[in-house]
Formats: structure tokens, C-alpha cells, sequence
């Protein structure tokens, strides 16, 4: 592994390599966040806008009472967001749990899905506290039960206590493990990373080490993907882009629930990492409500009058 | 002469038990009879509605669950709050219509009553209303009047309070939750009348007061798909057409009334039956 020559895989060159970061301006950060999501999308821009987060949508159900009946019921949705308009473009990805990645990807291909991911939350998540062998061994289950994405969460308790070459070695055997069957999204639960600080240097961490994605939350965790710390994850991308060449996508997951939302997210997208990042191969919101909100946004642009959630699927 | 600046109050709009400011900014003048300026409430905009349509949809569940008996006492809690503040609303019927006092007087005290009045009906509507009805089977069959959702009314321009009143309560007491356009000319009542509200245990949203326009406002509330039924007693009976023919798309229910008859609750309260079996 090259790590794109910004490290060897020695701790003595991560530490330097982190080292050499610079820090983060917590309030200039909130300040141009908070900017950005002041700006005014009308019209054919946010039909436009409510179109492109369709397709970058992870649709996502998490629970523990999940079924295969609603699992299924979510493909559908995936493939076609809505049953009455066929213009309407298939999400990026369904985002599920192992055991129900076999049975997701089969009733995808059922109906006509093949061109939607399966996501798989694999190493124990939420908390990712488990032993090696269990996270590498539930990563390979997903990718053969048909996960084209592994969605792996970072041990936080080392990060946080400095112990930087742990998380960095997980995340290099998960790399291994998915090899190229799989992307690898990171997942850095960033409301319990404490600073932006911390989320710039788990971001560079986590790119170095292989990651095709960085993702701020499980969606368990409160706060979730606020903008500042989406800013200073997408900074962290173009960043490492000056650096290596190299595009890493972004999602942010959890909290983003409305259409206002994800177009304040598009912005900041646009504005920070800049506007090739703006197709689903480079930017995902993980969701599971905001898909009715876009839906509906959509509706009242074309009807020219206001939609009711009565008229789309309760989940 | 006294010295202390006068407190003029803002009058802004009632919308999920919270006191915005129309989300467009924009404020229209209301001046008394002689012409005189009296204050600068509000000028709604079909977002202001948009946002009060979310809040009252989020309200209505909580609010259908509640007992009739704890509906009854919130509407009564309403009129004894109403009543506590007579002056006050006195004091507003006089400024802006120029009536007398002694006029204004039974103004309140009607719009009190009434308040009393459909606080009544919260646990009698469905014994007076429902039937057991007689079926060929081994089941009890019963026929309820339930709410019907998220109601749209407009407020009759006068007389501003007990008009105001005649449009909301008949609306929550059979369990809706309502998007209400006040009087355009006398909006002072119904904004203090939340004032009132957001000291009488009546949940957030249940009640939301927009001040502005009716030609901008209603055919808004006229084509919203989530707004099941609309009162419209207090538009011109010109427009009723134009708003029934938009309102037809989505199968609104719309009515006009003329008092205070018990089916304006039913008006907006849709029959359920349920078949229940029992034993031979």
C-alpha cells in the first residue's frame, strides 16, 4: 500500500503527517456555513437541485425493527421515488443493515433496481466496539451477501485518545477486505469528535488510509451532520485533492430532513469542494424522511400548489 | 403632561404557538373608521400559510387523541381567559370600528358565551350525532362523527371578535386543527384572541391566525392538497364559485355558514362505522 506517498504506515509518519495539518477556525467556519445557508435557490435552479439530491440520496433504515417486508417496500421506493411520475431519477443507494444487504440487492434486481447500491453498516455499528476479526469478518459478509458499499464506522475511542495508528490500521484492513468489490465509506461520528479540529484530521486520516467516502454520523448520535463540520469535511477533500488528484466523495447522514436542508448542503458543496463533486459518485445525504420532503417540493413545482404528505409513502 | 414614551404593541401572526413575523416582512396599515391609523399587522403570504398548513397537520393527531372532556375544558379555559381581558378586547372593538362601548360591550360578552357554548357540545356531539345502528349479523355497528383533519377558515370581516370566534370553535371542538384568516379591516381582535389562546392549554397548533389579504390568501388555501375542509363564511359570496371550482381538484369539503348552528361542527367531521362482532 502507497498510502499516496503521504505516509508508510509507520506511526512516526502518520503523527507527522496529522502534525503538519493545520488547525481549524471554529468561528470563521460557523460564520461561512452559516453564509451559505443563507443563499436563495428559486425556480428551475432548485428543480434542478431537488433532481440531483434525489439521486444522491442514501435511503436509509436503521432500525432494530427492521423486516425483510419493509426493507423490500424501501427498494421500491429506491428504484422509483414516485409511483406517479417515472421523471423522477432512482436514489444513489439503499443503506441497510448486514443481514438485509442479500435480501435488499435481491429485490432490487428484481425489479429493475440493478443500477442502485446496497450500503452496508458493517465493523459493529454504531460504535464500532468490537474485536478485528469480528469487524473484518462482517465486512466480508456484507460484500458477499451483495453490499456494492461498506459503510464502516472508526473506533472513537481510540481516536480520542490519540491512538491515531489504531484507527488508521482498521481502516487499512476494511480497505483490504473490500478490495475493489466495494466502496469504502468512512464514518467518523463527528458529534462525538468534540472539535473541527478533530474532524479535519479524521478526515485526512481516513483518505490517506483508503476511503472512497468520508461520512459525518451514524445518525445515532446527536448532534449530526451540522454544515460547519460538512464545510470542514469538503475543504478536507479539496485539500487532499490539491495534494494527490485524488476525489474523495463526502456524505453527510443524520438531521438533514427537508429540502431546505439538502439544497444548503448542495451549496456548501458547490461553494467549498466545488461543483465536480455534485453528482452522486462524489456526494450522498444519508436519509430516510428528507426523500418525502423532495418529493413533495417537487409536486408543488410542478402542480404550482402545495403538496400533502398524504399523497406519498409514510416511510 | 407625562413624560413616559408610550408601549405600542406589534401585532404578528399565531402560528404554532409561536409569534413570527410574516416570513415575506411585509405590514399593512389598519385605520379606524375615521380614517385615523391604528396600528401595522401583518400582511400574511402564501408561505406564512404554507408553514401554518406543517403545523397544524403536526397538531392534529394530538389533538383528535385528546379526551372530549379535556377538549371541553380548554374551550371553556379559553373564555374564562377571554374574560379576564374584557377591557383590552372592548377597548380594540371600539378604536378600530368606532362602535359604542356599550356595543362592544355585548360583543365580548356574546363571544364569551359562545366560547362556553361549543365548549358544551365537545362531549355531546357524538352521543347527538352517532347512531347504533340495527344490522342482520352477530355485531354491535356503531356510527361516530370523526375530525377530518387540517381546516382553513376566513374570518368574517365584522363583527371582528364573536365573527372570529364562530369560525375557530366549531372547528376544534370536533377535533380538527385550524389555519384561520383573520378580519382584514379589524385584525386586532383575533390576534389579541391568541394572546389568549397561548395562555389556555390549548396544544400548539391547533389554532393558527394569519392577518392579510383574502384574494391573495385563499386561493392558496383553496388548492393546498393537505388542507381537507375550508370555511369560507367570511368571503364574498362573489368568489365562492372560483374558490369551489379550485378546491373541487382535491375534493375539499367547503361550506359557508350564516350562525351559530350545530352543524358547523358536523360540517367538518366525516361519519365512521364500525362493525363490532359479539358473541350470540
Amino acid at each position: 500500500m502507497s498510502f499516496y506517498g503521504l505516509v508508510d504506515g509507520t506511526e512516526t509518519s502518520l503523527k507527522k503527517y496529522l502534525g503538519s495539518l493545520s488547525g481549524v477556525d471554529q468561528v470563521g467556519a460557523d460564520a461561512r456555513a452559516a453564509m451559505l445557508a443563507t443563499r436563495s435557490i428559486k425556480t428551475t435552479s432548485k428543480r434542478w437541485a431537488i433532481d440531483t439530491a434525489i439521486s444522491m440520496v442514501d435511503l436509509t433504515t436503521l432500525e432494530g425493527a427492521d423486516t425483510p417486508g419493509k426493507v423490500k417496500a424501501l427498494c421500491t421506493k429506491a428504484v422509483r421515488p414516485d409511483p406517479t411520475d417515472a421523471t423522477v431519477p432512482s436514489v444513489g443507494a439503499v443503506c441497510v443493515y448486514n443481514d438485509m444487504v442479500e435480501i435488499a440487492r435481491t429485490h432490487l434486481d428484481l425489479i429493475g433496481g440493478q443500477h442502485v447500491g446496497v450500503a452496508a453498516v458493517s465493523t459493529a455499528f454504531p460504535s464500532g466496539r468490537a474485536s478485528m476479526a469480528v469487524k473484518i469478518q462482517d465486512t466480508k459478509d456484507a460484500i458477499n451477501a451483495g453490499a456494492s458499499e461498506i459503510d464502516m464506522v472508526i473506533d472513537r475511542g481510540a481516536f480520542l485518545s490519540g491512538r491515531y495508528i489504531e484507527v488508521f490500521d482498521e481502516i487499512v484492513k476494511i480497505r483490504e477486505v473490500c478490495a475493489t468489490k466495494a466502496h469504502l465509506k468512512v464514518i467518523f461520528e463527528t458529534g462525538e469528535l468534540v472539535t473541527y479540529d478533530n474532524v479535519r484530521k479524521a478526515s485526512f486520516l481516513a483518505m490517506a488510509a483508503g476511503a472512497d467516502f468520508i461520512k459525518t454520523s451514524t445518525g445515532k448520535v446527536s448532534p449530526a451532520a451540522t454544515a460547519p463540520v460538512v464545510l470542514v469535511m469538503l475543504e478536507a477533500v479539496r485539500d487532499f485533492y490539491t495534494m494527490t488528484k485524488v476525489r474523495i466523495g463526502v456524505k453527510p447522514a443524520g438531521g438533514i430532513r427537508n429540502t431546505k436542508d439538502a439544497i444548503k448542503q448542495l451549496v456548501l458543496v458547490n461553494e467549498t469542494a466545488g461543483p465536480e463533486w455534485l453528482k452522486p459518485s462524489l456526494f450522498r445525504i444519508g436519509a430516510s424522511a428528507l426523500l418525502n420532503d423532495l418529493l413533495m417540493q417537487r409536486m408543488k413545482i410542478d402542480d404550482g400548489y402545495y403538496a400533502s404528505p398524504q399523497y406519498v409513502t409514510i416511510d | 403632561m407625562s413624560n413616559r414614551i408610550d408601549v405600542k404593541k406589534t401585532y404578528k401572526l399565531f402560528i404554532n404557538g409561536a409569534f413570527p413575523r410574516t416570513e415575506s416582512g411585509r405590514t399593512y396599515e389598519v385605520k379606524n373608521a375615521k380614517g385615523i391609523f391604528i396600528a401595522n399587522p401583518c400582511l400574511a403570504s402564501r408561505k406564512d400559510l404554507r408553514d401554518a398548513v406543517v403545523a397544524a397537520r403536526a397538531a392534529h393527531h394530538g389533538w383528535n387523541k385528546a379526551t372530549a372532556y379535556n377538549k371541553g375544558q380548554i374551550l371553556y379555559r379559553l373564555a374564562e381567559m377571554l374574560e379576564g381581558r374584557r377591557a383590552q378586547f372592548v377597548d380594540e372593538i371600539v378604536t378600530v370600528t368606532g362602535v359604542s362601548k356599550a356595543k362592544a360591550e355585548i360583543e365580548v360578552t356574546d363571544s364569551v358565551d359562545r366560547l362556553v357554548w361549543y365548549a358544551g357540545w365537545a362531549d355531546k356531539i357524538s352521543s347527538l350525532s352517532g347512531a347504533l345502528n340495527p344490522v342482520a349479523g352477530p355485531y354491535y355497528n356503531f356510527t361516530i362523527p370523526e375530525s377530518m383533519g387540517v381546516i382553513a377558515a376566513i374570518a368574517p370581516e365584522t363583527p371582528s371578535l364573536l365573527g372570529f370566534i364562530d369560525s375557530i370553535a366549531p372547528i376544534i371542538v370536533g377535533g380538527n386543527t385550524v389555519v384561520v384568516l383573520a378580519s382584514t379591516k379589524a385584525p386586532l381582535s383575533a390576534m389579541s384572541f391568541a394572546e389568549v389562546i397561548a395562555t389556555s392549554d390549548l396544544p400548539a397548533g391547533v389554532i393558527n391566525i394569519l392577518t392579510g389579504r383574502k384574494d391573495e390568501i385563499t386561493p392558496w388555501m383553496a388548492s393546498h392538497m393537505d388542507i381537507d375542509g375550508l370555511d369560507i363564511s367570511g368571503l364574498s359570496s362573489k368568489k365562492h364559485a372560483e374558490v369551489k371550482s379550485t378546491g373541487a381538484q382535491n375534493l375539499k369539503r367547503i361550506y359557508s355558514f350564516k350562525s351559530d348552528e350545530p352543524g358547523r361542527i358536523l360540517a367538518f367531521m366525516e361519519n365512521k362505522t364500525v362493525w363490532h362482532p359479539i358473541g350470540l
